[in-house]
Order: structure tokens, then sequence, then C-alpha cells
């Protein structure tokens, strides 16, 4: 199961990283940049979400911070882009980390544990869209420098490889985690903290570290969004759209697995993309569509469309198996 | 005289007013298996979590072999060799069998394969190996208490705490059971079993301690113990030793 899953993913990759040979559309390459993005803050949630199990609603928190800090080091103390990026990363990482120390110290868990990193969330857009240094209620434009030292570039092709190369690296980390020994505890977590600790496991610092790397990969996605539209608000960095889609992605794909992220962000994006064109740009409708395919796959399909996916092969094969059976009989 | 493998000294605990444990003591030697029995409510499984480290104590001490783990976390008793098992099972519901044991194995190994290959090792100690790729959740109770035994000698204990392993099965299942846990003390693992099942701890135990509303009635071995007025009183009622030795059925 596992070692089979690896190369139907590696295909999926590798034929997208042909897409901008094959079109120049910009239509088409900023759908994907985009749903790419999805995947690959989705992946980050997953590492947290899916495998540990500790359902976060404020990944915003982690976008924004990656944001935010590649923002703020190349605008205000004229750092480097690429440099921004990393420490954009790292920015977010510690944010994880902090949280992480706060609420798994105190035990919080489940339900309290969504509420509290939605609410760390939004203290940190408020904080964002007054404080001057996030540039307020204005927020931050990045200065136009077309130039792949800056990173920014005149066509689409390059930011589409680079998310490319994120998500693949992302999956990359899931899959090694996945058959590592922290995988399996994180998994053990998940499933029992007390069995878990019967066995010399301890359950905050494993969570912790999963928060930590979840928050890594998620604030990977806010630093590139900087760099692609060259922008942010409070609204866009802190705000619960990319913490609804870091959830929503994983949970449509399948969570705890390795491809669930990129298949539900395709699924999830591609319905957001065909509702605006056949009922026209109504803001706010796009959530009316998630809450419905949400609604939808956890009364039906708990385990998403990876779940869905594996229970339809096990049903052909017993299909050809019957039928077989038949023809000798 | 040597230290034993683990010491406890003296331990109350109380919940609000009920007090469950009342000035315990008592010693586990090394390579035997100790039964701590008691009827329903004697304070057992209370004993067992403070020794385990899942509750700390209002007084006493715990000691392994010497050192005091008074209020450790429990995982930290994992790492120092005190593996355990619930008596209300708590399989990895969505892990398979060899997942679920794999994973007390990685407590002493950091690889994957490394780990998977000691719980299949373990598996047919225990007599998983059949259902090592079922799902922990789909097992019935006889075999979730063996994985509950299988995860936890995985990690490589030195002393297991089985907690009521024996619970619930059937007679045919207990007796399917008893081998397995004789094998665990061949293996050089010391035991401490909690046990409803009298007969069964009268055919394992080297050494019996009986608790008795969160006091200790007696210890012995186990055909001293089950003679011990006390121990008739405290399971079947006040007299009930005097009445069963007039009417003669009494061990004498």
């Amino acid at each position: 199961m596992k070692g089979r899953s690896i190369s139907p993913v590696a295909l999926v990759l590798v034929a997208l990283a042909l897409v901008p040979l094959l079109t120049a559309s910009n239509v088409v390459l900023n759908f994907l940049v985009q749903m790419l993005l999805v995947a690959l803050v989705a992946q980050g949630w997953n590492v947290l979400g899916g495998y540990g199990g500790q359902y976060s609603f404020g990944h915003a928190a982690f976008f924004g911070t990656g944001a935010y800090v590649s923002a703020i080091l190349q605008m205000r103390y004229g750092v480097n882009a690429w440099v921004a990026f990393a420490l954009g990363v790292a920015g977010g990482a510690v944010v994880g980390a902090a949280i992480g120390a706060l609420t798994f110290r105190s035990g919080l868990r489940g339900s309290y544990f969504a509420l509290v990193t939605l609410a760390f969330a939004e203290v940190f857009r408020i904080l964002a869209s007054v404080a001057p240094i996030t540039g307020a209620g204005v927020g931050i434009l990045v200065t136009l420098d077309l130039r792949p030292q800056a990173f920014q570039f005149q066509s689409r092709a390059p930011f589409y490889w680079i998310i490319l190369a994120l998500v693949a690296t992302s999956i990359m980390i899931v899959q090694m985690i996945g058959r590592s020994r922290f995988g399996a505890w994180l998994v053990a977590v998940r499933e029992s903290e007390d069995a878990a600790k019967a066995v010399g496991i301890n359950p905050a610092r494993v969570k912790l570290a999963a928060m930590t790397i979840s928050a890594a990969m998620t604030a990977a996605g806010g630093a590139f969004y900087l760099q692609y539209f060259l922008f942010i608000d409070s609204g866009i960095a802190y705000g619960p759209w990319i913490s609804i889609e870091a959830l929503l992605a994983p949970i449509v794909g399948g969570v705890g697995t390795v491809c669930g992220p990129l298949l539900g962000a395709l699924v999830v994006k591609t319905l957001g993309e065909v509702t605006k064109h056949v009922v026209g740009d109504a803001p706010g409708l796009d959530l009316v569509i998630y809450g419905g395919v949400l609604i939808v796959i956890v009364a039906f399909a708990p385990n998403g469309i990876s779940g869905l996916l594996s229970h339809l092969r096990l049903h052909i094969m017993r299909l050809r198996s019957s039928a077989a059976e038949r023809s000798h009989g | 005289m040597a230290e034993p493998l683990l010491r406890v000294e003296r331990v109350s605990k109380g919940f609000g007013g009920l007090i469950a444990l009342d000035d315990v003591s008592l010693a586990v030697e090394a390579g035997r298996i100790s039964a701590l029995i008691g009827p329903n409510g004697a304070g057992k499984t209370t004993l067992f979590s403070v020794i385990s480290g899942f509750l700390a104590p209002s007084a006493g001490r715990v000691l392994h072999n010497g050192i005091d783990i008074t209020g450790q976390q429990p995982y930290l008793l994992a790492r120092r060799g005190i593996a355990r098992t619930f008596q209300i099972v708590q399989p990895f519901a969505g892990l398979t069998v060899h997942e679920n044991i794999a994973i007390g194995a990685h407590r002493t190994r950091r690889s994957r394969g490394q780990a998977l290959d000691a719980a299949a090792d373990v598996a047919r100690t225990l007599g998983l190996a059949d259902v090592l790729d079922r799902p922990a959740a789909s097992l019935t109770l006889a075999l979730r208490k063996r994985l509950e035994v299988a995860r936890a000698l995985a990690s490589d204990p030195e002393l297991l705490l089985l907690d009521e392993v024996l619970a619930g099965l059937n007679p045919s299942e207990v007796g399917a059971m008893l081998p397995v846990i004789r094998a665990i003390i061949d293996a050089g693992v010391s035991i401490l079993m909690t046990e409803h099942v009298m007969q069964a701890v009268l055919s394992l135990a080297d050494h019996v301690f009986v608790l008795a509303e969160g006091r200790m009635v007696a210890e012995g071995v186990p055909r001293d113990v089950v003679g011990n007025p006390q121990v008739v009183e405290c399971y079947l009622g006040r007299g009930a030793a005097a009445r069963l030795a007039a009417s003669g059925v009494g061990h004498g």
C-alpha cells in the first residue's frame, strides 16, 4: 500500500511539470499555481491534522507569518527576496513551535485545540491590521522588480515550477515521516495518547515537532503567495479563508494520506472555479460550495476521495474475482 | 537483602473523600509472576495507575531498583522498562495489528524495518501471527487483550504490568492465555498482574498480594493466601470463613 502510493504521485508531478511546455495560457497556469499553493498549505495541515490527529482551525497564523516576515524583511530591511522567503518559513516554524508549546503543554485536545488555534490566527490578524510594521490597514506592497534574483519573474511558468517543487518537497517530507519512527509515534498519539505514553512516547513533544513542521510548510505557502501576488494585508495573510482551505483540501482528499491534500486541492479549486463561471463572481459563494462539499464528504466519505478510491479498487477486485469464479463454475 | 525490582512504600491515594489506597506497601521480586488480587473496588487499578505513573499518590513512594520514581510521567517509566497494559483495552484502533506492536518495538528500535521485524516475532510468541494485517479495531476482545500484551512486550520491558488481561474472556480463551503469560516470564520479563479469575492466579502466580478496601490484607504464596480467613472474608463477607470451616468445606 505505502510502497505503491509513491509512483502514481511521482507520475502526476512529472505530468504537471510539463504543463507550461504545452500551454502558455495565463488562465490555466494561474489556476494551477493557486491550486498547488493550496496543496502546499494543506500538506502542512495534514502533517499535524492528518497524521497527528490535531485539527487546527488556525493555520492562517503560519501562512500569514510566512508572508509577513518575508514582506517586512524585504520592504523594511532590504533583505534579498530569496533569503526573506527562507526566513519567512523559519518564522512560521517558530510561531508554530510557540503556539504548540503553549497549547500542548496545557493539554488542549480536540475542539479546544481547534478553538485556540482559531483564536491565535484571529489575534494575529487584528494585530497585523493595526501595527505600523505590518502596514496596518493598508498592507504591504512589494516593489516590482522582475528579476529572478528578486524572486520575481516575467512569466508565470517559473512561479509554477517553484510552487510545484515546493509541493513535491512537501510530499517527500510527508512520505519520509510516514516511514519513520517519528511518523509511527505521531500516528500512535493520534490513535491513543494513553497507550502511546505506556510504550514510552512523550505525546506533547511529538505533537510539538509535528506542529513545527506543519507550520513551516504552511508558512512556505504564505511566503510564496507574497512573491506571486506582491501584496498582502491582514485579511489575506491571517484571514480565515486560508485556514479553511488548509483543512478542507485534506479532508476532501483524505486526511493522513500522502496525496490527499493535492487531490483535495484539485477538487476544491476546480469546484470553486466552475462555480464562478456558472453563477458569476458573487462574493462568498465559494464558501457556500465548500460548506456543502464538507458536509457531503464528512457524511458519506469520512476517508475522503482517497478512501473512496481504495474502497472502489477493493470492490472492483472483488467483482473480478467473483466473475472469475462464475466463469470457472 | 537485595533491593527488589519494584517497591511500593506506604502509598495512599484519595479521591476527594474516598480513600482508594490506604498505606499500601508491596515488593515485586525480579523473575517472578506476582499477582495483585482483591474484590471489585479494592483499589487494584488505582494502585496500578500509581505504579505506572498515570496517577500521582497522595502519600508514599514507588521505587524501581531502589530509585524513587514516584509521580514520574508514564512515558519516562516506560523508558525505564516498566510497561503496562490497560484493563479497558486501548489499541491504536486505526492501525493494523502489526503496526500496533511495531509502535511498542520502536521504543528501542529506530528503524521501521527492525521494529516491524521485532513486532512480527512478538506476534508469533503471542499467537497473533495470523492476524498481523488485520485492523486492530476488527479483533475480538480475546485477541485485543493479546494485542495489549504484545505491544507492551515489544517495548522490551523489565517489568510488565498486566491489568486484568483475563477479565472478560471465556474459559477456553483463559486457558489459551496462560501459556502465553508463562512464555513471557520464561523470556526473562518480570510480571505484576491484577486479576479477577482466581483459578488462573492460583496456577500462574508465584506470589500473591491481596488488596481489600484499599488496604493490603494478606500476601504470600497462592496456597497460603486462599486459605487465609481474612482473604475469604473480604471476598465472601464477614463470618464466611468461620461458616465454611464449620460446614467442612474450608481448605483446612
